[in-house]
């Protein structure tokens, strides 16, 4: 049993409660899939720091670097036939990608671009989809705790059969939000699973300095309701300890936690370089933990080939290059598009009247060098 | 038809839009089986249950948050703040989360938060506060504060069916102190649009909610002391502000008044004040005036209530000073 605050010192080897990983119900094709969805993530980051270090992304960027199971396993947990909904968190780029995220949308909003899901208003990964059964983020850590208990909320009142999941980090359950959202939850006894995923860190906070607390997962048993651990680095047994509480929510049983056990081997963000990470701790990890390397022992020792494997690489590479080519090549916004969408009504916002008639506020040459990013 | 209360034309309205539409709900605290601390809502569960009259636990973030996620699915949430004083408490939501959400990722969150606000009740330093102010600075909501009952029902009714976020400030102290004929049928007062509470030809006062009352009495006072006709524009939007009405009062008297409740530093009345000198400084033949709370926490005690609140011998005073000028 691994405790939460050991976890950012050695690589733990948890599953929860009957959490047992060799037993699934996946088929050879699911899981397949998420050895996909997990490189797929992976590669797009790695993609992603490429584009950063030409300047080509405009703010920062986060990596879920040894985090992909636990972001794939969960979210492949809902159904999508079933109009399912989940809230990713910065590092569930897995997650999104899994309801149906692309690779080209991801690659526009980091290179905030005009065509980018939120049309250059928001960064990175922050952005959703109601009909792929995405509802993006904001940076206020916790606040989609009751926005999701809310979208939840609306299932029940309308008798619908689906299900909301929503990510916090371990950093998460100190805000108020996520106190208010999962106790009305509870109290309501709305069809949501909420996954905190440990992974060591928040920022640069260790989590001994987050809660007292010796497992978050013992955080259920306040609000009254299913408390489950699984070992976020296993994405069968990430996947099935959610597909557990998945069908607790949907056949009437309320509210799920679940404390994923993983960890973040980057920085909060890329510029973050980790001075406050013990020495070898982030190596340790790396070697012994890999998701995507065990998996992909487990996948041969169930009789998949590298070579069908290498294959899936390879398409996901192709796929990134594909979205990449097509973000390099898409429009900056309009600068006049700023003014537009606040509203249903009125529609638009009135230029200020220094700006009227006027297309740009900053002509190329005003722009000080060290903006860098993107003179266009 | 009869004569209804400020507070019963919320109730009202409150009872035709669940009737008419079923994506409308409520949530807060006590606001079911009790009716509500006001009993703005009594009737409401017994009528449509616990499940659309929903009694929640002490948390405004996680009612401002939940009614924007059952808002983003179609629902039409109408949150109650137990005194409006509370909604500091589900700010964050409100200002990061709702006010963004349809800019920055296309999400509707089509929803009302309404409470009880407002003084001279000797409700104290946390049971009588004016939050307008803390939100007129929030793109991406609404701001509405009716200060008669057939625009308290009219305007929660539009603000039921607008697709945005509305913030419907209700004033206890008029809750029970006047009554009106409602207007027949489905009476809906327009967002963004003021009203004219008094004709007149001298000098403009603009306000909103309980100050307009005082804004008529004092306007009642100086006709009759002074021979001046005073023009009273209830503003009942604030957000969008109804900057059409404001520059044709400007234009037709040249000298204004501005009064509200709330305190003054980073008040209302500074942003009407920046709005007139952009739009109408050329038709002023007087300094625009301010007659506000004084800057300080609200008091209980009703002398020093009373010292800090805006009085309507403090407006028959700017009016003549005004008119004088």
């Amino acid at each position: 049993m691994a405790r939460s605050g050991a976890a950012a010192s050695s690589p733990a080897s948890v599953t929860g409660d009957g959490a047992r990983s060799d037993a699934t119900s996946l088929t050879r094709e699911q899981k397949l899939e998420l050895y996909y969805f997990m490189r797929l993530t992976r590669s797009l980051e790695e993609r992603l720091v490429n584009l950063y270090r030409q300047t080509k992304v405009v703010g920062g960027l986060f990596r879920s670097l040894g985090q992909e199971a636990d972001a794939v396993g969960s979210a492949y947990a809902l159904d999508r036939s079933k109009g399912d909904m989940l809230s990713p968190l910065i590092r569930n780029l897995g997650s999104m990608l899994v309801q149906g995220a692309k690779p080209n949308e991801i690659i526009k909003q980091y290179m905030a671009k005009g065509d980018s899901p939120t049309r250059g208003r928001e960064l990175n990964i922050h952005y959703g989809d109601l009909e792929r059964g995405f509802i993006g983020q904001i940076s206020h850590l916790g606040d989609m705790v009751p926005v999701m208990a809310g979208v939840t909320l609306s299932f029940k009142m309308r008798r619908q059969n689906r299900v909301g999941l929503v990510y916090v980090g371990d950093g998460a359950t100190s805000t108020g939000a996520f106190h208010e959202g999962i106790n009305f939850a509870a109290v309501q006894r709305c069809p949501l699973v909420v996954i905190v995923e440990n992974n060591g860190y928040a920022y640069s906070t260790p989590l001994r300095k987050q809660t007292a607390a010796k497992q978050l997962v013992d955080k259920a048993i306040g609000y009254g309701i299913a408390g489950e651990q699984a070992d976020g680095n296993d994405v069968i047994a990430t996947y099935e300890v959610t597909k557990r509480a998945v069908d607790r929510a949907r056949s009437g049983g309320g509210v799920t936690l679940i404390e994923l056990i993983t960890y973040r081997r980057k920085g909060h963000a890329e510029h973050d370089n980790q001075s406050y990470v013990p020495a070898g701790e982030i190596d340790r990890w790396a070697k012994e933990n890999d998701p995507i390397d065990r998996y992909a022992a487990r996948l041969n020792d169930e009789g998949v080939g590298a070579p069908e494997l290498a294959a899936i690489d390879a398409r996901v590479q192709s796929e990134i290059d594909e979205a990449t080519d097509e973000a390099e090549a898409s429009p900056m916004p309009d600068p006049t598009d700023a003014l537009v969408g606040l509203y249903a009504d009125p529609p638009a916002v009135a230029p200020l009247w220094f700006r009227q008639g006027i297309k740009s506020a900053v002509e190329v040459h005003e722009r000080p060098a060290s903006w860098g990013t993107h003179d266009v | 038809m009869s004569e209804i209360t400020y507070l019963e034309a919320i109730r009202e309205a409150l009872f035709e839009e669940m009737e008419r539409d079923a994506n409308v709900f409520c949530l807060g605290e006590d606001i079911g089986a009790y009716g509500g601390a006001f009993k703005v809502t009594e009737g409401l569960m017994a009528k449509y249950g616990e499940e659309r009259v929903i009694d929640t636990p002490i948390s405004e973030a996680a009612i401002i948050g939940a009614a924007a996620g059952a808002a983003h699915m179609g629902m039409r949430p109408v949150c109650e703040m137990q005194f409006i004083d509370f909604i500091s408490t589900g700010y964050d939501m409100l200002t990061n989360y709702v006010a963004t959400a349809r800019y920055r990722a296309m999400l509707p969150c089509p929803m009302v938060v309404r409470g009880p606000s407002g003084g001279y009740v000797r409700g104290g330093p946390f049971h009588s506060q004016n939050p307008e102010a803390a939100f007129l600075h929030t793109p991406g909501l609404k701001i509405v504060y009716p200060a008669t009952a057939s625009d308290a029902k009219g305007l929660l009714k539009s603000a039921i069916r607008d697709d945005d976020c509305v913030l419907y400030f209700e004033h206890k102290y008029l809750y029970r102190r006047i009554k009106e004929e409602m207007p027949s049928g489905d009476h809906l007062t327009p967002i963004g649009k003021a009203r004219i509470a008094r004709e007149g030809r001298d000098v403009s006062i603009i306000t909103y909610a309980s100050t307009v009352w005082k804004a008529l009495e004092a306007a009642e006072q100086v006709e009759k002391e002074d021979g001046l006709s005073v023009e009273v524009v209830d503003l009942r939007t604030l957000l969008p502000m109804d900057d059409d009405a404001i520059t044709a009062t400007v234009k037709k008297t040249n000298r204004v008044l501005i009064v509200h409740e709330d305190t003054r530093t980073g008040g209302v009345a500074g942003e009407i004040t920046a709005r007139i000198t952009e739009n109408a400084f050329e038709w002023l033949d007087a300094p625009i005036l301010r007659v506000t709370a004084a800057d300080v926490p609200l008091p209980y005690s009703p002398p020093l209530e009373d010292y800090v609140l805006p009085q309507t011998s403090d407006i028959v005073l700017a009016l003549r000073k005004l008119a004088a000028y």
